[in-house]
């Protein structure tokens, strides 16, 4: 709704008039107000079938927390905490930690993360400051097309493409740069967390950037040309008031790549290596909580491994929140200190 | 809301099907199975074959696992399974009921292997593949190796051992295998359809495996070898009890089960890896159909039984075309009389009525 007046702000009760402070002059509005009718059935219904969608969505999350928790009873029970800390995972002596999955999980995720934000957030940057129009859209299209691409022709194109250009060129060069440190050490077979991460984050680059665009295109006008009127080149116009205009959309996308990238299955699956051991290398095969419950759920036999494969995937739902959580309050943070310089 | 859409689109969609098979089920008496994924191919092939035979019948068969077989089983949700193992004794006290393993085809679980230069004819000893699996020969050089291939020329490369990382009955074949023929092997790591891989690099199902093996120079694994034939891989003849080195082929497997079938017990659980007799290749496994005994559905009883005496008799017939090995002649009669102790829950046999 729009108020032509100036200055104009609704008064608390149901007045129609609203008081200009400046002047002290009364300015009735009414005719510019929408009639609101005290009941209307198809808001009611509106309303009622909204909130119907949200409880529904309230009570999956809480039916999956219950389900999980009560199907996973019995080895949350005999293992408890420990289930968390240790490393050895044997279906055949019926031993299960679920360290190494929880760290697959989260260091593939973090590496993803740490390629796809540059290359997420530059697209996103040149397409909404620096792309001609025309080149715009085309380019956004493609780039979320790569959002639609199913996750096994991106397991399928790693193993195919990725894994041997991998082995052959990205490995060697990396130990060739960064050798002395541990993470670019050792044997490379072109699966492993390396592979894998650069998987997801081809695969969750598109909704960092579609979301990224949205932001900044929705920057003011007027704030850019402020800052180019202060004599800003358009690097410090993006540095000035771009970026910090769109900080906590951009965070939002992140995090939305994140979400996706921890619980990613198929295609991480198939380059990732599937092994259940932590090692430090970057080369090294590794496995994820996410792959190990597609592995091996569907020939779980004994009760114990099908509730081990359960908890583990609580404990990918708890991750998952955990890191949302922190992301929220990432978000609070950084909203709070922009406020705050401003 | 576009999820909402979505899911809207999925009742309705579930509705339908709904519909068509209670529409169905007037014509036609449906038998619901669930289980093993490797014979799905010919399970798929069969019920459609015996869909002319008996027309009044219609079997829908899920590969959703030999794990998930027994469960839905166990649990009586369809009215057959399938599995690649035997059932332990653990899940067969689970069931309300005495279970039956009715053996259907055999396969073969082949070594392949991505070694430039080296063709089909690689010939690997139980003691090798051991070692190479529980990472003790890591070079494609060792000692024993080069001993039993004298005149082939191997590199002095690593080797990357590759593994199933799914849970697979192709696992639990290889593994059972390693577990008779290494005692090492046996108290590391064991037998069943997922391990705890001492070394090597998994692939998820055996396109996986072939995936990294022909993506990775230097590397062995195992397929079945359907997956093996039909993609043309390179695999090993594998040393058998006898001393002798054997190629994987129908023929070989068949001549596994057939030394195996003397001493087949009356439940048909048996392993036929690592048998005895000249011809017989030793990675081999059996794989089952899963009935109760007593049949709680007479009319759905008596279908079942009608199909799987097909199943042993024109059913074996046509697996070669699949190249799933058949039963041994002993092995399928000894199994058809078997069928007479299915019976309805008042002890009337189902079999021949």
């Amino acid at each position: 709704m729009t108020f032509h007046a100036p200055h104009a702000s609704p008064s608390p009760s149901n007045d129609v008039a609203v008081r200009d402070d400046m002047t002290t002059d009364w300015v009735d509005v009414t005719p510019m107000l929408p009639r609101r009718p005290r009941k209307n059935v198809g808001d009611l219904i509106f309303r009622g079938l909204t909130a119907a969608a949200a409880c529904t969505l309230v009570a999956v999350v809480v039916s999956i927390v219950v389900v999980l928790g009560w199907e996973s009873f019995g080895a949350i029970r005999k293992f408890g905490w420990g289930f968390l800390t240790t490393q050895k995972w044997d279906p055949v002596a019926n031993e299960y930690g679920a360290l190494p999955f929880i760290y697959g999980t989260l260091v593939s995720s973090f590496l993803a993360l740490v390629q796809a934000v540059p290359l997420g957030v530059g697209t996103a940057l040149f397409l909404s400051e620096m792309a001609p129009s025309w080149l715009r859209t085309p380019v956004a299209f493609l780039v979320e097309l790569l959002a639609a691409i199913p996750s096994v022709v991106y397991g399928l194109w790693g193993i195919f493409v990725l894994v041997p250009w991998v082995r052959s060129t990205v490995t060697p060069w990396l130990a060739d740069t960064l050798g002395f440190l541990p993470f670019f050490q050792g044997p490379s077979y072109g699966v492993g967390m390396l592979t894998a991460s650069m998987i997801l984050a081809v695969m969750i680059v598109p909704y960092i950037t579609s979301v990224a665009l949205e932001v900044f295109q929705t920057v003011p006008i007027a704030q850019r040309e402020g800052a180019l009127a202060l004599g800003a080149t358009r690097w410090e116009m993006i540095r000035i008031a771009v970026l910090p205009y769109g900080r906590i959309g951009v965070i939002g996308a992140i995090m939305l790549g994140l979400g996706r990238a921890l619980g990613e299955t198929m295609a991480v699956t198939m380059v990732i290596g599937n092994r259940p051991e932590i090692a430090l290398s970057f080369f090294a095969p590794a496995s994820t909580m996410a792959s190990v419950i597609a592995n091996e759920f569907s020939e779980a036999s004994s009760d114990l491994y099908v509730q081990v494969l359960v908890e583990l995937g609580l404990v990918l739902l708890v991750v998952t929140m955990l890191v949302n959580v922190l992301a929220r309050l990432l978000v609070w943070r950084v909203g709070d200190v922009g406020t705050a310089g401003h | 809301m576009r999820n909402g859409r979505y899911l809207s689109g999925m009742t309705i969609a579930v509705a339908a099907v709904a519909l068509a098979t209670a529409g169905s089920a007037h014509a036609q008496l449906q038998l619901n199975g669930a289980g093993a994924t490797f014979p799905y191919p010919m399970y798929s092939k069969w019920f459609s074959l015996y869909g002319k035979v008996d027309t009044t019948s219609r079997f829908n068969y899920q590969s959703i696992g030999s794990g998930g077989g027994i469960k839905q089983l166990t649990e009586q949700t369809v009215d057959f399974g399938a599995s690649d193992g035997p059932m332990t004794e653990e899940q067969l006290r689970a069931a309300p009921g005495p279970i039956m393993h009715v053996p259907t085809v055999m396969g073969a679980v082949v070594m392949t292997y991505n070694v430039e230069g080296l063709k089909t004819g690689l010939r690997l000893t139980p003691e090798v593949i051991a070692d190479i699996f529980t990472g003790r020969i890591v070079k494609w050089n060792d000692g024993a190796l080069v001993k039993a291939n004298p005149g082939v020329e191997l590199p002095p490369r690593d080797i990357v051992v590759v593994h199933r990382s799914d849970g697979s009955g192709t696992s639990y074949i290889f593994t059972d295998y390693l577990s008779k023929v290494s005692q090492n092997w046996l108290d590391k790591v064991g037998r069943g359809t997922a391990v705890s891989w001492p070394v090597g690099l998994g692939g998820k199902g055996n396109e996986g495996v072939t995936g990294l093996i022909k993506q990775t120079p230097f590397s062995i694994g195992y397929v079945e070898l359907i997956y093996a034939r039909s993609n043309s891989l390179p695999y090993a003849m594998v040393q058998n009890k006898a001393g002798e080195f054997v190629t994987p082929s129908l023929e070989s497997v068949t001549a596994a089960a057939a030394a195996a079938a003397e001493k087949m017990p009356d439940d048909f659980r048996v392993s036929i890896t690592d048998e005895a007799g000249p011809d017989a290749y030793p990675i081999a496994g059996m794989t089952w159909l899963l009935v109760y005994q007593t049949q709680r559905d007479a009319e759905k009883g008596k279908k079942l039984v009608g199909f799987l005496e097909w199943m042993l008799k024109d059913g074996q017939k046509v697996a070669p075309d699949l190249h799933y090995a058949p039963l041994p002649a002993a092995v399928a009669t000894k199994a058809l009389a078997s069928l007479a102790k299915i019976t309805t829950t008042d002890g009337t046999p189902l079999l021949g009525h």
